[in-house]
C-alpha cells in the first residue's frame, strides 16, 4: 500500500466509526420526541450490550483445543471473587489480568 | 468575576472526572503500549498508532485496522468493518441521547470520543451537586482519549527498546468488560436483559462462529428485547 492508499483505509475506518456513534444524535436532535420504543432500548440495551461485549471478549477461544479455555475460566473467576470482595474496579482487573498471564506465560 | 467562577467550576469537574477515569487509565495504557508495540512489529512507526489512536479512537477496531493496512487496498471493506465493529455505539448513543443533550460546544467531541469506555463511565457515574454536567463528561472523554493516544504512541516508540513477555496482557480489556457486566447487574432488579445479552450471543457464537456472530447477536438482542418489551418495561432502575 502506498502512503496515500493507507490514509485513505484509515479515513474510511475514522468515517465509519464516527458514524455509528454520530447516528443515534443526527436521527434524534434535541428538539424532536424521542420514542418511547427508542427510550426503553436506551434502557434495557446497556446490560445486554456489556454481555455481549464480555461473550465477543472470549470469541477466539475454544473450550475443545488448545488450553480448553481453562486459564480463561480461572481468570474470570478470580476477576469475579475479587470484585464481589473489595469492589475495586482496578483491582479486579488487575488481579484477573496478572493472573492470566501468569497462567499463559508459566502453566498452559 | 464570571470567568474566575467558570474556571473553578472546570476545575471542580475535572477534579470529579478524574478519578473515575483511573481504572481506564490503567487499562489504556496496558492496552495501549501493546497495540503500540503490535503496530511496531507490524513495521509502521510510532507515527501510525499516534495518528490512528487519535482519530479512531476504538481500541479493537484498531487493532483489526493493522490488519487491514497490512492487506490490499480495500477501503469500503474497511469502511463496513468498521461500522460492524463500531454497531454497539449506535445503542450507546440512544442511551446517551438526553444525558449529552445541553452540553454546548462539548457535545461534538463527546460524541466523537464515546468509546466503551467513556459510555460507560458517563453512563454510570453519579455527577456529584454542584458539578457542571457537560464539562464532567468532557474531562471524562479528554482523559480517555489521552491516556490512550498516551499508550500507542509510547508503545509504537519503545516497541523496538524494550523486549517484554506481555503474552496474555489482553485479557485486561476482558476483565474490564466483565467487571462492567457485574456493575451493571447490581444496578438491576431485573436480569433478563443481562442474560439474554450473554446467552444470545453465544448461541450466534456457535452457529456463526468468531467472524460472523456481532451482526446477528446484536440482531438477535435488539428482537428479543423488542417482543419482551411489555414485560421489561419498569424492571431497570433508571
Amino acid at each position: 500500500m502506498t502512503l496515500w492508499q493507507q490514509l485513505t483505509t484509515i479515513g474510511a475506518v475514522v468515517a465509519g466509526t464516527a458514524l455509528t456513534r454520530f447516528l443515534p444524535f443526527l436521527c434524534f436532535p434535541a428538539k424532536r420526541r424521542v420514542p418511547d420504543y427508542v427510550r426503553y432500548l436506551g434502557r434495557v440495551l446497556p446490560a445486554a450490550v456489556f454481555g455481549l461485549l464480555v461473550v465477543y471478549c472470549f470469541r477466539e477461544v475454544s473450550l475443545f483445543e488448545g488450553s480448553h479455555a481453562i486459564p480463561e475460566l480461572i481468570a474470570v473467576l478470580v476477576v469475579v471473587l475479587l470484585h464481589r470482595w473489595k469492589r475495586q474496579m482496578l483491582l479486579s482487573i488487575a488481579g484477573g489480568t496478572l493472573c492470566y498471564m501468569a497462567l499463559v506465560q508459566l502453566v498452559f | 468575576m464570571r470567568g474566575r467562577e467558570t474556571d473553578s467550576a472546570v476545575r471542580r469537574a475535572f477534579c470529579a472526572a478524574a478519578p473515575h477515569t483511573a481504572p481506564i487509565f490503567a487499562g489504556f495504557w496496558f492496552l495501549g503500549l501493546t497495540y503500540g508495540i503490535y503496530m511496531n512489529a507490524a513495521g509502521f512507526s510510532f507515527w501510525y498508532p499516534l495518528g490512528m489512536s487519535l482519530a479512531i479512537f476504538a481500541g479493537s477496531m484498531e487493532f483489526v485496522t493493522v490488519g487491514l493496512l497490512l492487506g490490499a487496498f480495500h477501503p469500503l471493506q474497511a469502511f463496513a468493518m468498521a461500522l460492524v465493529m463500531g454497531a454497539r455505539h449506535i445503542f450507546y448513543g440512544l442511551s446517551m441521547l438526553e444525558r449529552y443533550s445541553g452540553t454546548g460546544w462539548k457535545k461534538g467531541y463527546l460524541i466523537f470520543g464515546m468509546c466503551d469506555e467513556s459510555f460507560s463511565i458517563n453512563y454510570t457515574a453519579e455527577i456529584p451537586p454542584g458539578v457542571d454536567r457537560g464539562w464532567f463528561f468532557f474531562f471524562v472523554t479528554l482523559l480517555n482519549h489521552f491516556y490512550w493516544v498516551f499508550g500507542a504512541t509510547l508503545g509504537g516508540l519503545l516497541g523496538q527498546v524494550i523486549r517484554l513477555d506481555t503474552e496474555g496482557i489482553s485479557f485486561v480489556m476482558t476483565a474490564m468488560f466483565v467487571v462492567i457486566f457485574l456493575e451493571q447487574w447490581k444496578k438491576e432488579r431485573e436480569h433478563m436483559g443481562a442474560l439474554l445479552g450473554v446467552l444470545l450471543p453465544l448461541c450466534c457464537l456457535l452457529l456463526f462462529g468468531a467472524e460472523r456472530f456481532l451482526l446477528p447477536a446484536m440482531g438477535a438482542i435488539l428482537l428479543a428485547l423488542t417482543l419482551l418489551r411489555g414485560r421489561l418495561s419498569k424492571g431497570v432502575r433508571t
